[in-house]
């Protein structure tokens, strides 16, 4: 995975709407990799868990935007839990998301869903409060 | 009658995990609780709301504490029991949030109009707690009929009864609450290094595969370490780590299947409910009649 310096992230707006969403102050990481390391979902994921700082810090929010890893988070809050600065990194996901989800995207389709009768409400209510408007 | 107590049962409780509606209810009588269904009670929403400028995810939550609030000043008891761990760590994430940040509250109570406002004061508790804090260890043990003598029990918390660390019902790293439970109930308890890993989740919706992959892991464990059955108190986790295991096996096949269980099922075991009216076992996907019918 290539870095580079995209812009300031103080002048991105994206940048600062994700801050304001996750309440998180993408600052403060820096980078000991110990969200990577405990995260469940990492093998799945096109980019880790502190990268996702790390690329936030570069202000490159495109590189995030076309990622597969915040739809790949599961929520479980591990590297919440763990992170030795306190950040909250399921919420930082979850903004990235909404950049998507309030301009009224849908990640998951709720009539394309398989097996709708087998699956529990639990499931489905769950999956669809992430993954649409 | 026993004493009575507000319980939340969630959506999923009241349709495809009767197992574990039926086995917590009838657990908690004959340890003297009547668990009554909270009046009006509507579905949390399953995962809480993480966006700090949004409230939409808190508003269910909320509005169930109120019910709670009215019913409870009734009953005279402001305890709120949820058993699903996702219903607890909705309930109880709410209740902290609107707490801490009483702007939240306060958009909210003027939304709710109708409603009394929400004065904070209910206490969500996960039935693992209300057993060990409220109930008593040693009363439960006093309980039991069948000792589950040499059934060798994984221990499962998945994520939601531990994390955030403000809801955590033990230790997040190492929690031992399900384990003593167990333990006294009869059962072997085996080391379970993965008893907090995340299943996959909702993933089991749309990337179904993910959750094979998961399940793989944690039952495959789980049977190294020595198991009979996997025990959780997640409708999420029991479907997953249950259902899944059909894709597991599709793609690996070495791979052993292992019956799921909730706690409350073997609880409502060790205490002589052994009538499929309580344990339904007709929810299991591989079902774990086998491994227990010496209990049965
Ligand atoms: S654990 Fe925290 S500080 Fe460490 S890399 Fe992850 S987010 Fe950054
Ligand atoms: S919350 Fe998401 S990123 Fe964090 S450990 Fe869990 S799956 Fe990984
Ligand atoms: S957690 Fe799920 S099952 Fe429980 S009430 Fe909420 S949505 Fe329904
Ligand atoms: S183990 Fe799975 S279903 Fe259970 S709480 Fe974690 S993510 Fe949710």
């Amino acid at each position: 995975m290539k870095y580079t310096i995209k812009k300031d992230p103080h002048e991105d707006e994206r940048v600062q709407k994700i801050i304001e969403i996750s309440g998180q102050n993408i600052f403060s990481c820096y980078q000991c990799g110990r969200c990577s390391s405990g995260c469940p979902m990492a093998e799945f994921m096109d980019v880790l868990p502190n990268q996702v700082f790390m690329f936030l810090q570069e202000g490159d929010v495109d590189t995030l935007l076309n990622a597969k890893t915040p739809w790949i988070c599961a929520a479980c809050f591990t590297c919440t839990v763990r992170c030795p600065v306190g950040l909250d990194l399921a919420a930082v996901m979850e903004a990235i998301r909404e950049l998507q989800l309030r301009k009224n995207y849908d990640y998951v389709d709720p009539y394309k869903v398989d097996e709708r009768e087998e699956l529990p409400p639990i499931a489905m209510v769950s999956n669809f409060r992430k993954f649409t408007p | 009658m026993g004493k009575k107590v507000m319980f939340y049962p969630g959506c999923t409780l009241k349709g495809v995990a009767k197992n574990l509606e039926d086995s917590t209810v009838e657990s908690a009588r004959v340890l003297g609780y009547d668990f009554i269904e909270l009046p009006g009670w509507t579905c949390c929403g399953a995962v809480y709301g993480l966006a700090q400028d949004s409230v939409k995810f808190t508003i269910a939550n909320v509005r169930n504490l109120i019910k709670a609030q009215n019913y409870g000043k009734e009953i005279g008891d402001n305890r709120l029991i949820a058993v699903c761990s996702m219903c607890y760590n909705n309930l109880r994430r709410a209740h902290i949030d609107v707490m801490k940040n009483k702007d939240k509250l306060k958009t909210l109570d003027l939304f709710m109009d109708e409603e009394a406002n929400y004065e904070g004061n209910i206490n969500v508790l996960h039935y693992l707690q209300f057993l060990k804090n409220d109930v008593g260890f040693d009363n439960i043990k006093k309980m039991v009929k069948k000792p589950l003598k040499g059934l060798k029990v994984a221990p499962y918390y998945g994520c939601l009864l531990l994390r955030p660390e403000e809801i955590s019902i033990d230790d997040r790293e190492d929690p031992h609450i399900l384990e003593d439970l167990l333990q006294l109930l009869g059962a072997e308890v085996v080391d379970y290094p993965l008893k907090n890993e995340c299943c996959g989740s909702y993933h089991t919706v749309d990337k179904k595969e993910i959750v094979g992959e998961r399940t793989y892991k944690l039952v495959s464990v789980a049977k190294d370490m020595g198991a009979d059955v996997i025990a959780t108190s997640c409708p999420l986790c029991f479907f997953n780590l249950d259902k899944r295991q059909e894709i597991a096996k599709k793609k690996h096949s070495e791979f052993e299947h292992m019956p799921i269980v909730y706690f409350t099922q073997l609880m409502a075991i060790a205490f002589g409910l052994t009538s499929q009216d309580v344990l339904h076992f007709d929810k299991h996907y591989i079902s774990p009649e086998e491994v227990l019918k010496k209990w049965l």
